[in-house]
């Protein structure tokens, strides 16, 4: 599973070219075509290898290669430098993190001033981005230029392994790394392409979702499909509290199915199709607390005339954040049940009627 | 061409979004002699077509310059007793409302005040606050009647301001964003004239930019260019402003760097501002660009766009302030681009892949 | 007319779930139009054909039929259900408010204790459905809900829930009920998913790519007590809409709709919305552009269980509609 190179890998909204070589060559001997396009999505084709209707549907799974980060945008006098987000990034998880930076992975520190010089004042507040410096060890401007530049990208320097119980046995088998948005869904998708389907599988690794679904926006277009599935690692809170509230996810529970989100309500057609294909096969399912998050489908699902669409997540703690958490079941389970819904979907009426609460 | 003179006219001229007639009927008078054709389309766009000398056997391409002609504005809501109450057309800050002359188009263009209750009949807590957009009015001068027979809700009302040289060849205005780069655009087509250039431009002065990239989104879905240019104003360094987002002004036009700048655009214009030893500014954007650029990068199946920025200062103010040689340099900077381009002009845009035969394709210059 | 919009507005349909309200109106309109069919995305798609020799060309007219509602996020242990608001929905409205579920269930919105002086957030809210525990609760997470009011007749002012936008549809149901001449190839569409972003709208202008758009939806007023100044008022007529927060209307038509009004002796006002937009916003940015602008209903109390319309503002929308399309459009500005 490469789970453990994407999450690694530097892929930063506008720079996920490291994620895509990866992609690229662990696809590439299980597709039939593999192209780039002008945004830098990766659209890999494999045809129907079981029998189907004459013209097969063509069907669009998708899972984004960017990951939240940020970008230097100035190198000071001091040879410290000022960065800004990229993607949505909540402030309070910024201090005190290290840093990767740019193609040569250049290690910084975004520190602050020690507790014991802070004003009382001061414990209150969260820095904001631009109070904060990265602090790549160079003592002047020349110096730091030596080695980075302005508007190169910058990571969490962090590493992937495994946490909690050893592998191998019963239990979640969690993991810990970075960028589980959505290194998850991309790693389902690779897998996804090495099995036979009726149908016409497109498989999208999108770029630059985090800063407003854009690589989908054009390859929806050019796809074309006539139904998508997106793929993504969501929020997932199942950390204790005092008042009973939803998680949003669990880990543990199995993929997440959106009903809906703030981007898109999804096809009741497909959800239903997922459903049924969960029961049949066993496999454990949850649904993602509907009104939470945006993911690619929402600009999918409006493209032309309209496409059909689902999302389907694997449940990870802390996203946009230094260090998530899934479980490897979860992630597997995801596999399972998208690709035994992806074999029914030639049988399964999914264009015209939005379909039906009751059926559930 | 008179670039001073041009940017001027093209400041005091009226145009809010939506209702860009004026300006454009301006903007076709100063670029007639340097183009083809113009074209106009159903969201109001002015596509004005230059063609470039594509050698036999070879396809066309085309460029596409965006360059907004909307000013953001204000708009009747309603006429009471002869005074007429306001809306904001695009972001306008109310504080800078109080005591700016303006012109209301209705059936005749009409001069008009906002005006402020007196200060001595106010508590001096009120005094501090910004008077909110819901409680200013313009007067007019004239009666109810007299001002029902010549406006309707739903007319526009620019600012009126007269736009002056400042020392330094810097020129104030209003709607200098983003006339300044139809002005640069425009500075282009004359340079291009006299030059050999292969590939087609489609010069667009787009509408209604400020009310969400309107004009841009329809005017890009139909002409399918093969490459596109925003340009547009960013914020120009002063005191008290973040270093980080500010650009010095008559530094050179800035070149914009992120996810919205595709990366081989990006560094083709370096080259073209370093082949023409012009002074430009990297501006580093992480995310939306706020300018028409964000609607022309994902038109259709997707266009290459590169972002160019015109320093200004008290950006969406009357007293809007710009460099003119920054201007110059712009249209300068397009000018070399588009000069440059050729067929294999588009190689440049594909990302590689590991594995990839054309290893040339990927040390091209382009970081993709 | 009013049993139309007593049983359109009575009837569910929360954006996603317009299943109910798509049959009902296809079942109205079957016997005036020349074909109907519904996209991928839940719009329902009417096509009347121009009776001229020669069409004008194509003229889309949308209405939306889906209503703001909620959405059941989750279920306690008790069977109290959690939501969210699907599209724009004021927190003020809900407290005690009655809501009815696909299945027929309805809830009543409680609220936890909160400090008064200050609306509570939604998430402070729930619904109760009557169970006893999330074992017996009727309803699922996922499920959406509407609001739940009765149609009132009070003469000449009509009062229910979803006027927004089921009155817009009463309009063009009337509107091909009494349709004699046109020249377009009428797009008579009742898009899906307006309250959550103008979905359907998106997917159906795109699809159809008409020679003009025009939507059919309420917009505010200004005639209540210290309310927000606006120049529309209940029971002036038509409103033709010239600028929301979404979309500039196109001055062209904008200006025929005006003349037209004008000819026809039909009472119009002219409308500036300070916020919000209608499906027109989507229509205009379709493809290579649309000219497009919106004929509003002025509306009390939008997004609240009680909306209230005047039966001759309707009226006059209604005859506006049907002398537009007699003749070519003349866009020229």
């Amino acid at each position: 599973m490469i789970l453990k190179e994407l999450s690694e890998a530097a892929g930063v909204s506008g720079a996920e070219k490291d994620v895509r070589d990866i992609l690229a060559e662990a696809i590439r001997p299980h597709v039939d075509t593999l192209r780039v396009d002008t945004m830098g999505n990766l659209i890999a084709t494999r045809q129907a290898r079981i029998e189907s209707r004459e013209k097969p549907l063509r069907v669009m799974v998708a899972a984004h290669m960017d990951e939240v980060g940020f970008m230097v945008t100035q190198i000071e006098k001091s040879g410290l430098l000022k960065f800004s987000s990229v993607g949505g990034l909540d402030p309070r998880v910024l201090m005190s993190k290290k840093v990767l930076i740019g193609s040569n992975r250049v290690p910084g520190v975004i520190g602050g001033k020690p507790i014991h010089l802070m004003e009382d004042s001061e414990f209150d507040k969260v820095p904001s981005i631009d109070q904060l410096t990265i602090d790549i060890g160079a003592t002047s401007k020349e110096s730091a230029e030596a080695v980075i530049k302005v508007g190169d990208y910058a990571i969490f320097a962090t590493s992937f392994s495994p946490l909690g119980r050893s592998e191998g046995e019963n239990g979640p088998r969690l993991v810990k790394g970075k960028a589980f948005d959505d290194r998850a869904g991309c790693t389902v998708l690779a897998s996804l392409l090495q099995a036979d389907y009726p149908v016409e599988l497109v498989g999208v690794f999108t770029v630059q979702e985090e800063v407003g679904l854009r690589g989908a926006h054009v390859a929806a277009y050019s796809v074309d499909p006539d139904v998508a599935i997106v793929l993504e690692g969501t929020i997932c809170n199942d950390l204790p509290r005092d008042k009973e509230a939803s998680p949003v996810t669990r880990v543990g529970c199995g993929p997440a199915i959106s009903i809906a989100d703030r981007s898109f309500i999804a096809h009741r057609g497909l959800v239903d199709l997922l459903i049924e294909t969960a029961r049949q096969e066993d496999i454990p399912y949850q649904f993602k607390e509907p009104g939470m998050g945006g993911t690619d489908a929402g600009i999918i699902h409006i493209t032309r005339s309209g496409i059909p669409s689902v999302a389907v997540s694997v449940p990870s703690r802390y996203i946009h954040g230094p260090v998530s958490v899934l479980s490897l079941n979860d992630l597997e389970h995801t596999v399972a049940l998208v690709k035994a819904a992806i074999k029914r979907l030639d049988k399964w009426p999914v264009v015209g009627e939005q379909g039906n609460q009751e059926k559930r | 061409m008179d670039l001073l003179t041009a940017t001027k006219e093209l400041s005091e001229a009226a145009g809010v979004s939506g209702f860009e007639s004026e300006v454009q009927s301006l903007i076709r008078t100063q670029w007639e002699p340097f183009v083809d054709e113009f074209r106009q389309d159903a969201l109001g766009n002015l596509i004005a077509v230059r063609r470039g000398n594509t050698p036999a056997g070879e396809s066309r391409r085309s460029v596409m310059l965006a360059t907004h002609c909307d000013e953001i504005g204000l708009m009747i809501t309603g006429i009471t007793e002869g005074f007429l109450r306001i809306t904001e057309v695009g972001g306008i800050d109310p504080r800078v409302l109080p005591g700016q002359e303006v012109t209301v188009h209705g059936r005749q263009a009409v001069a008009g005040i906002i005006g402020l209750r007196p200060p001595h009949l106010m508590q001096p807590a009120e005094r501090k606050k910004p008077v909110p957009l819901s409680e200013l009015f313009v007067d007019v001068g004239l009666s109810q009647e007299e001002a029902e027979s010549l406006f309707d809700v739903g007319d526009p009302i620019t600012l009126r301001v007269e736009a002056t040289e400042l020392r330094g060849e810097r020129l104030t205005g209003k709607a200098l964003d983003n006339r300044v780069s139809v002005a640069a655009a425009g500075y282009c087509l004359s340079l291009l004239k006299g030059m050999n250039h292969s590939w087609d431009v489609y010069a667009v002065a787009t509408s209604q930019e400020e009310v969400g990239l309107r004009g841009a989104i329809v005017s890009t879905y139909g002409l399918m260019p093969d490459l596109a240019i925003a340009i547009d104003v960013t914020f120009g360094a002063a005191p008290g402003l973040p270093e980080t987002e500010t650009f010095k002004v008559d530094g050179g036009p800035t070149i914009g760097f992120g996810p919205n700048a595709h990366p081989a655009m990006y560094t083709m214009l370096v080259d073209a501002a370093k082949a023409i030893e012009m002074p430009y500014q990297m501006e580093p954007i992480p995310g939306r660009s706020g300018t028409d650029g964000w609607a022309l990068q994902v038109s259709r199946s997707g266009i290459p766009t590169a972002l160019i920025g015109i320093p200004l200062l008290n950006m969406h103010t009357p007293v809007e302030v710009v460099a003119i040689p920054d201007v110059r340099r712009t249209g300068r900077l397009l000018a070399e681009f588009i000069r440059g381009l050729d067929s294999s002009s588009l190689d440049a845009m594909t990302f590689s892949l590991p594995g990839d035969e054309d290893e040339e394709t990927a040390s091209a210059g382009a970081t993709c | 007319m009013k049993e139309i919009v007593q049983q359109l507005t009575e009837m569910y349909g929360p954006s996603g779930s317009e299943s109910q309200i798509r049959a009902l109106i296809a079942q109205m309109i079957d016997t005036y139009v020349d074909e109907t069919r519904t996209d991928a995305l839940g719009n329902l798609i009417a096509v009347k054909r121009a009776t001229t020799t020669q069409s004008a060309g194509t003229l889309m007219l949308a209405a939306h039929m889906d209503e703001i509602g909620v959405v059941v996020s989750y279920i306690d242990e008790k069977g109290f259900c959690r939501f969210h608001g699907v599209g724009g929905v004021p927190v003020q409205n809900l407290i005690g408010g009655r809501v009815l579920f696909e299945n027929g269930t309805t809830g009543v919105i409680g609220e936890e204790k909160f400090s008064s002086g200050k609306l509570p957030p939604m998430e402070k809210l729930y619904i109760d459905v009557g169970a006893t525990s999330r074992d017996d609760a009727p309803v699922r997470v996922g499920d959406f809900a509407g609001f739940y009011r009765p149609f009132v007749d009070q003469g000449t002012r009509w009062i229910a829930k979803s006027m927004d936008d089921r009155i817009g549809c009463a309009i063009l149901i009337q509107m091909l009920k009494e349709l004699e001449e046109t020249a377009y190839d009428i797009y008579a569409v009742f898009t899906s998913q307006e309250e959550v972003g103008t979905r359907g709208a998106v997917v159906s202008a795109f699809g159809i790519d008409p020679d003009i758009g025009i939507a059919i939806d309420v917009t505010a007023t200004g005639d209540t007590p210290e309310c927000r100044k606006m120049d529309v008022k209940l029971g002036d007529g038509a409103a033709i809409k010239v600028k929301d927060g979404g979309m500039i209307a196109h001055p062209g038509l904008r200006r025929h709709l005006v003349e037209t009004a004008l000819a026809a002796d039909i009472p119009y006002q002219l409308e500036v919305l300070e916020w919000g937009s209608t499906d027109a916003r989507s229509i205009q940015i379709a493809r290579a552009g649309i000219p497009a602008g919106t004929i509003s209903i002025p509306c009390r109390y939008v997004h609240t269980p009680s909306e209230m319309v005047d039966a001759g503002d309707v009226r006059a929308a209604v005859d506006l509609l049907l002398q537009v399309v007699r003749k070519p459009i003349n866009l020229a500005s």
